[in-house]
Parts: structure tokens; sequence; C-alpha cells
């Protein structure tokens, strides 16, 4: 069952904790050289994945493989994975060198070939000059990359993450991201990250697996995930959308026609909705602009703003009463509408989806 | 702080600490002071003197208190050596086993000798002892230090587990240790302050044992404690108390360093 190409395989595996399913038939493939991210809100079953492929759990049914060999009955100091713990989980009596070393003298490689191998990978998260300190020594950010440099010493076939970054404070954060998106394309092995930060999970993804009460809900790049989200849960995880209800008219090719608040006919992209009927349009608040009331294929009143720097939220109303939010950059011939004005909205077609339920 | 609870202004705050105070540490601090008595008296003072610690090393019952002091050094250390063995391999299982069936039992088990009194366990371990024909003074008393030792190594060690989280193992097991190996190499090192702190405590509490010793040992076999009982039958000399200062000394030094070692341990992580 070797696939070219493929890092891991999990094939519809099932976790349950007594009456309680973690997992429900989780199927994915990583491939190699990738930066894998899954992404959900908590108890979402991402984590127990990472701890699946690890081997910290077992799996209730279902198989995970490695470059085609099965993993699900090896123990998990025989799987050639490593992991990046979310507490980082250095060994505080150990220095950092003792640490990165760990694993290598365990592989059983001899203590000269280990010694070239700690300094590099030291070398690579740039702690060269931290390899004698204890961890409790390091700050967190130091902390993070030593952790770092264990796992990825003895040259795993895939680093496990487990939301390494979410100790750090957001300034770090930001700084580590780029770093470690670095040293993935360096390192050229394939990453699996666990977060339920959407910004990690866009930043720095090659695909990504969102997650929901153990379901995997949609699987693509960070594009794609944001622009064509397949279904409400997606729509709303990833970024800040609007979810309008609306009439299907009909769905060609992809392309459906509906009815918008007010009664003015829409052309928009679907994702896998053929029905007719009541539906939901998720438009980003970015992507709507807004017009006077006649020209809009939308008309709203303006019930106030946020100031959000960068840009301006405007919040409106439609005439069914649902409530919009849309994002204006804040430019300086930017002119709000004030509370009570009634205006127009233009929605760009092709940034409008027609979703599931 | 504010919010928290001034003691000094509750009434009789000062009375009962002061009362408190002189129950417990008077008696010792009239040991402690007539063991430099230079009077053969224990009640009059007769002026500051080293006479009685010479007595103890040199004196006509120095052989006896020799013999007893090696005897309880010998069941103390070997006591409280398997009491931590037991206690680390206890508190392993009970902390990193999950939930097993018999888990409260087993805990309850581990710390009965703490509930049940201790004239209770004298007279059942030496009506066991000569039940079964067993009656080779020094031995008997070891198996009975092991066991109340248990539960006093057995709290720091559990202690200091419950403190270290199970990551450590998942992470040197994630890097190709095998459980052996990641008990050895990571949880062993991380209990051990609390393993320190368990052994020197077990330690203290066999060397100080009277009760349980007095009931089980064997016809002319002391250890310090009942032969200091036994002397002190024929009316206190002041060299009871020169022993005893000593004794209190040891304690109070093993103790310290039981609290020491088991902060030092909690400070590094």
């Amino acid at each position: 069952m070797t696939s070219p190409g493929i890092a891991v395989s999990v094939d519809r595996v099932v976790k349950r904790y007594g009456s309680v399913t973690a997992l429900h038939g989780v199927s994915l493939d990583i491939r190699e050289n990738e930066f894998f991210t899954l992404l959900g809100p908590s108890g979402c079953g991402k984590t127990t994945l990472l701890r699946a492929i690890a081997g910290f759990e077992d799996v209730t049914e279902g198989h995970i493989r490695l470059k085609g060999k099965d993993l699900v009955d090896q123990p998990p100091f025989k799987r050639p994975v490593n992991t990046v713990f979310q507490q980082y989980a250095l060994f505080p009596h150990m220095s950092v060198t003792e640490n990165v070393m760990f694993g290598l003298l365990r592989k059983g490689w001899n203590r000269q070939e280990a010694e070239r191998r700690v300094r590099d990978v030291l070398e690579l998260v740039q702690l060269s000059d931290f390899a004698a300190r204890k961890p409790g020594q390091l700050s967190g950010g130091q902390q993070q990359r030593v952790a770092l440099a264990r796992a990825l010493a003895p040259r795993p076939e895939v680093l496990l993450l487990d939301e390494p970054l979410s100790a750090l404070d957001l300034k770090l954060r930001q700084a580590v991201r780029m770093e470690l998106k670095a040293i993935q394309r360096e390192t050229g092995i394939a990453f699996i990250f666990v977060t339920h930060d959407q910004e990690e999970a866009l930043t720095m993804s090659d695909r990504i697996a969102v997650m929901s009460s153990g379901h995997v809900q949609q699987v693509g790049p960070p594009r794609e995930i944001y622009e064509a989200p397949i279904n409400r849960f997606v729509a709303d995880f990833i970024g800040e959308t609007n979810l309008l209800d609306v009439t299907v008219e009909s769905v060609n090719n992809g392309m459906a026609k509906v009815l918008l608040p007010g009664n003015r006919s829409f052309e928009c992209p679907a994702a896998a909705v053929d029905a007719r009927g009541p539906g939901h349009l998720s438009v980003r608040p970015e992507r709507i602009s807004i017009c006077a009331e006649a020209a809009g294929d939308l008309i709203a009143t303006v019930t106030g703003h946020t100031y959000l720097g960068t840009d301006n939220q405007l919040h409106v109303k439609l005439v069914d009463g649902e409530v919009m939010s849309i994002r204006l950059q804040n430019t300086e011939s930017t002119l709000l509408p004030k509370a009570g004005d009634v205006i127009g909205l233009n929605l760009e077609a092709d940034a409008a989806r027609l979703l599931a339920d | 702080m504010a919010g928290s609870t001034n003691l000094r202004r509750f009434p009789g705050f000062l009375a009962v600490t002061i009362a408190c105070l002189f129950v417990l540490y008077a008696p010792l601090i009239v040991v402690a002071v007539y063991s430099f008595n230079a009077s053969t008296s224990i009640t009059n003072w007769g002026g500051v003197s080293l006479t009685w610690y010479l007595d103890v090393f040199t004196g006509p019952e120095a052989p006896k208190f020799q013999q007893a002091a090696l005897n309880s050094l010998i069941i103390a250390v070997c006591a409280s050596v398997i009491a931590t063995i037991v206690a680390t391999l206890a508190a392993v299982a009970m902390t990193r086993a999950g939930g097993f069936r018999g888990k409260t039992l087993s805990f309850a088990l581990i710390n009965l000798p703490l509930m049940v009194p201790e004239v209770v366990t004298a007279v059942a371990s030496l009506v066991f002892f000569s039940a079964i024909g067993f009656t080779t003074g020094l031995t008997t008393i070891l198996i009975a230090h092991t066991v109340f030792c248990i539960p006093f190594a057995y709290l720091p060690i559990s202690a200091r587990m419950q403190s270290i989280p199970d990551m450590y193992e998942q992470a040197a097991m994630d890097l190709y240790a095998t459980p052996r190996e990641a008990f050895k190499l990571v949880l062993l090192p991380l209990m051990t302050p609390g393993i320190l702190s368990g052994f020197l405590l077990a330690f203290i509490i066999s060397l100080d044992d009277f009760l349980i010793t007095n009931f089980v040992k064997g016809a002319g076999i002391e250890t310090l404690p009942t032969a200091i009982f036994g002397s002190v039958k024929q009316g206190i000399k002041p060299n009871i108390m020169a022993i005893s200062t000593l004794m209190l000394v040891v304690s109070v030094v093993f103790v310290s360093l039981s609290w020491l070692v088991g902060r030092m341990g909690q400070e590094k992580t």
C-alpha cells in the first residue's frame, strides 16, 4: 500500500474513549515535504489524532501508515516520528546539549556523530551559545527552539508539533512562525502542526485540514480553505464571514442563482449544493463595497461602526433584520456612512459562496 | 496582606502560643541544659561540664550504649533502604498505572501503619512472630521497622511524583527510549529529591522507635531507645540526658535535611 509522495496516511481512524468518540473515521494523506496543519476548536480531535500518530493513543479502528508501513502496533519509541510538545517537556535535569542528544543516543548513534549532529541542529535554531544551559535558565522562546532542535535531531521521517507556539507571547509567536516555516523548507521533512489559531494555520501551512467534533470538514491549501469553504462550519471558523439566508433558484456547473434578502437576484459559485430552496450565502466582510442605495445588491441601514486601526468595521442591518459587518480600509478618502443612513451594498460575485448546511 | 486574618488580634493569642511552646520545648531544653551539668544530681546545678558526654563514650555503661547504637544504626539503615525501595515502586504504581482495581484499597494499605495505634501493631507483631516461632532479635525488629517505615517513605515520594507531569516520560519514549530507559534516565532523576527525603524520614522514624521495638526485640538485644529506657528504670543519671541530647541533634539534622532536600527538588522544576 505504498503511494509515492505520501508521508503519512491516516486511514479511517476511529478513536473511542468509552462512550465518547473522539475521531469518527478520519482519513487524511499527508505528503512528503509538506507543512500540514490540523486546525480546529478545542475538543475537535486534532490533538488526539496527533497523539495517535506519535503512538501515545491507541486507535480503536483504522490504520496509520508511515511511508506505507503500518504504525498502529508499534510503541512510540519504535516510530520514526518526533514530537514538539505543547509545554515542550524538556528534561529539566539535563543541559540543552543533553536534551538534544537524548534521542540520538537512544537510537544508537555513536557519541562523536551525535555531538556533531547536536552542534548542527543547535546552529539551525540559533542556540549554539546556550548549549550548556539547563532548560530552567532559558526564556520561553529559547525553550521552544530547544524542543524543536531535540525533535529534529534524530532526523524523524515526520515532525509532529502540538500547538508549540501557544505558550509564547504574540510578537514572538509571529517571528517564530516564519522561522518554523523556513526550518521546514530547509529540512525538507513533513511537519504535522496542530493549532486552534487560524492565522497561524493560514500563514504557515501548505495544506490545512479543518476539523470539528472528530470529523475532517475540509482539506486544502490556505487560500482554498479561506476563499472556498465547503460548509458553514469552515466558513465561520476560518476568519470572519457574513452568513446570509437566501433562496436558491438554480444551481448549474457550480454556479448558483439565488434570491438575496430584498429580492434582488445574484449569481455566485456554489459549494456542493444542488437543491433549490433555502440556502446560506457566505460573504467575507472585506469583499463587500458600499454604493448608492439603488445600485446595491442589498439595501441596508447603518447601525454603527468600530474603529480597528487599519480598517473600519461597519455594522448594518438588512431589510429582513439580518445583521452584517463590512470592512472598509482606513484610507483618507474613506467617507464613513453615519448610523441611520440607508446604503446599498455590492457583493463581489466570485468571493461570495453558497454553502451547504 | 489585605484580607488575610491578623492572628495577633485574636484574644489570648499570646498566652496560648507561649503555653504551647512551653509544653513542647521546656522539657527538651531542661534535658539539653542538664546534660552539661557537672553535678551527679539531676536537679541541682553544679556548673558547666562535658563530664556526662565523656561518660557516654567511656563510662561503665559505654559498651552497652555503643552496642545499642550500632544495632539502631544497622536497623535504621536496612529498614529505611528497603522501605524506600518498596515506597518508590508503590508511588510509581499509584501515580503512573492509571486507575486499576483496588487502587483505593492499595492506598489505604500503604498508609495503614499511620492509622493503626502503634501498640496494636506492636502486640500483633509480637503475637505473629511467636506464632510462627520466629524470635531472632535483630531480624524481627528489622521486619517490623521496615513495615512501619513504608508510609513515611511513601508520602514525600508520592507527593514528588504527583508534581512530575507524565509528558517527560512521553517525550523520552518519543525520543526512542524504551519504557525502562525512560524510567531510569528521566523519571528516576526527577524523583530523586522525593526519594531522598522519604529515605531520611524513614531513617529517623526507625532510629526513634521504642514501642514496637520493645515488643518484638529478642532477649538481650537492645536498640538505643530501649537501652535508654532500661537504664532509666534503674534511676535517671545525667548520662541519659547527654545521650538524649545527642539523639535529639541527630533527629533535628535528619528531619531538616529531609525537608531541605524535598524543597530543593521543588524549586528545580
